[in-house]
């Protein structure tokens, strides 16, 4: 139980060393990385603990990314201020969706989810007042680091280019969300889901309101990925109506099923792997798209609990063997 | 105190219960029997919420329950169990009754405190109780069916309820297991002063606890009484017979 408690600490210090490794193209990587680990595992929140399968998580990722982006460029709110900001509108629009949603099951709770994001969208590609329509927002200023570059510029450890300090930023700023999600879903509302997950109906009959948990699972998750896409936005130096768009939706799915919804960080693994994937077979291969299907093909088939649910089976049977050698060599 | 009165629910034109009316006195124990088919399932459907009645009300206690939302009515102090075994599969033995009281005690809207460590004694106690200490930790699927049958009594028990419906609590056991475990739910009814409605096929075991008797058949109620009164009831008699094989 302990060892697993270092785990958490472990992964965010290594994270927050990988500027130091001096390439530009990692840093630039890691922060993709950290931003999509935090929109996975605010999907995962319905997915994998609620038994929710949302098809348009995208919409309040766009909605948070939208939210910071405009009051950053154009209002020139202070990052502080602009960032909450997108999770309470995330937020606020799942509230909106959701009530509609968690009235209906299954496909048809995954169609609306779906619907909800296109019009999203569609308000983004058309709006051109507000959201620059089709030609997106482009340069969406980075948070003031001024006074850290002013000391840190003496400093020879803390010297660093602007990226990198809101790489740091974000490491840090994601840590805590992932912190506060590992929190809800080990707390009693968290487990409250999880019967909800498993039979509905028998949740009913130990007194849970199903619909209200739900709606609650659904705010939480958008909030969470409105702060995503509000990091997102400035980590993109833009913001675009595609971020709101159905293939964001099934990009961000497909990283919570490739890495494993029965668990915590496998979203997260889900979104390392597939972005290294990504990078490194598109320059071999202009079908990556086609390496994609066969490894999800796989994966579904061979291990339903996804990258972090097949570690763990292996691990298991490697531990269990290991024992038994023992108890045989004792 | 639970009144049933004039109860009907119609499917598609099928009278699935035609006008049932029942009393369970607080602290009775009571059983409904009657042939495959003869509203047994819809009735408690019907009492717990899970359905609306087309006319007829429920009462708990002088007050109208009639068609309240299952979670709802759970609060009210009114616990079921299912007939298709109903529990929470992949979770453990020992999660499946913790998320019970957790629930009932209102924790549920609790964001921030890990859930591991409550409840644990009071969920442990009543693991005892059903006979299910040992497997606290197994994943409730793993279970026997007998063993997640008891373990659905157990989620039922957790809400504290004041009356407990019993959708044959022993469907698909063997004779042994089904004596047992309605030994152990006649014991729990009684330390506990439950009012205890269930349905059952044994009738062996039904003439044995039952302190009032409901016979259904088609819908309709054909006999009410004492085990006594209910044995030797003509109507009964000729249903019964009718399919006896």
């Amino acid at each position: 139980m302990r060892a697993r408690a270092l785990w958490g600490p472990l992964v965010l210090v290594a994270a927050l060393l990988v500027p130091a490794l001096g390439s530009r193209f990692y840093t630039f990587l890691a922060n993709d990385v950290v931003i999509w680990a935090l929109f996975a595992t605010s999907l995962n929140l319905l997915v994998g603990y609620t038994g929710l399968v949302s098809f348009g998580h995208a919409a309040y990722f766009g909605v948070g990314a939208y939210v910071t982006g405009i009051l950053m460029k154009k209002l020139a709110v202070p990052f502080i201020l602009a960032w909450p900001a997108a999770g309470v509108f995330g937020a606020a629009c799942a509230l909106v969706f959701g009530f509609f949603c968690v009235r209906l099951t299954r496909i048809y709770f995954a169609m609306l989810t779906l619907a909800f994001a296109q019009i999203v969208w569609a308000i983004c590609f058309k709006w051109n007042e507000l959201t620059g329509g089709e030609q997106g927002m482009p340069e969406i200023p980075y948070p003031d680091f001024g006074w850290i570059e002013r000391v840190g510029g003496s400093v020879p450890l803390l010297s660093w280019r602007t990226a990198e300090y809101f790489y740091f930023l974000t490491v840090l700023l994601v840590a805590a969300c992932l912190w506060a999600l590992h929190r809800i879903v080990s707390s009693p509302f968290g487990r409250m889901l999880t019967t909800i997950r498993e039979n509905a109906e028998r949740a009913e009959f130990i007194g849970v309101n199903v619909r209200r948990y739900e709606l609650a699972a659904f705010v939480l998750a958008g909030a969470f990925a409105g702060l995503a896409g509000g990091l997102f936005g400035i980590f993109n130096r833009g913001v675009f109506p595609d971020f709101a768009y159905w293939t964001k939706s099934s990009e961000v799915l497909i990283m919570t099923l490739l890495g494993g919804m029965g668990t915590f960080f496998g979203p997260s693994i889900g979104a390392l792997v597939l972005i290294l994937l990504n990078q490194q077979i598109v320059s071999y291969t202009e079908y990556w798209p086609l390496v994609l299907g066969v490894v999800l093909v796989v994966l579904l088939f061979g291990f339903p609990g996804g990258i972090a649910g097949a570690v763990g089976t292996i691990v298991g049977r490697l531990f269990r063997r290991a024992r038994g050698a023992e108890v045989r060599g004792a | 105190m639970l009144e049933v009165r004039d109860l009907v629910k119609v499917f598609d034109g099928f009278v699935a219960v035609g006008g049932v009316s029942l009393d369970a006195p607080t602290g009775s124990i009571g059983a409904i029997i009657g042939p495959n088919g003869a509203g047994k399932t819809t009735l408690f459907n019907l009492i717990t919420g899970h359905l609306r009645p087309d006319r007829g009300h429920v009462k708990l206690n002088g007050r109208d329950v009639t068609g309240i939302a299952p979670h709802d009515l759970c609060r009210l102090g009114v616990g079921r169990s299912f007939q298709r075994t109903n529990i929470f599969p992949r979770l453990t033995v020992f999660q499946n009754v913790q998320a019970a009281f957790l629930s009932h005690r209102g924790r549920g809207g609790n964001l921030m405190t890990p859930a591991e460590r409550l409840y644990r004694d009071e969920t442990l106690a009543l693991l005892e109780s059903i006979g299910l200490v040992d497997r606290a930790g197994e994943v409730a699927a793993f279970l026997s069916h007998g063993g997640q049958k008891q373990l659905e009594l157990g989620l039922a028990l957790a809400l504290e309820p004041a009356v407990l419906l019993l959708d044959e609590p022993t469907a698909g056991m063997s004779a042994t297991e089904t004596r047992e475990a309605i030994r152990l739910i006649a014991r729990i009814a009684r330390e506990r002063g439950l009012t205890l409605l269930f349905t059952e096929h044994d009738m062996e075991v039904v003439f044995s606890i039952s302190e009032r008797i409901t016979v259904l058949h088609q819908g309709r109620v054909i006999a009410n009484g004492t085990p006594d009164e209910v044995r030797r009831d003509e109507a009964v008699r000729r249903v019964y017979l009718g399919e006896r094989h």
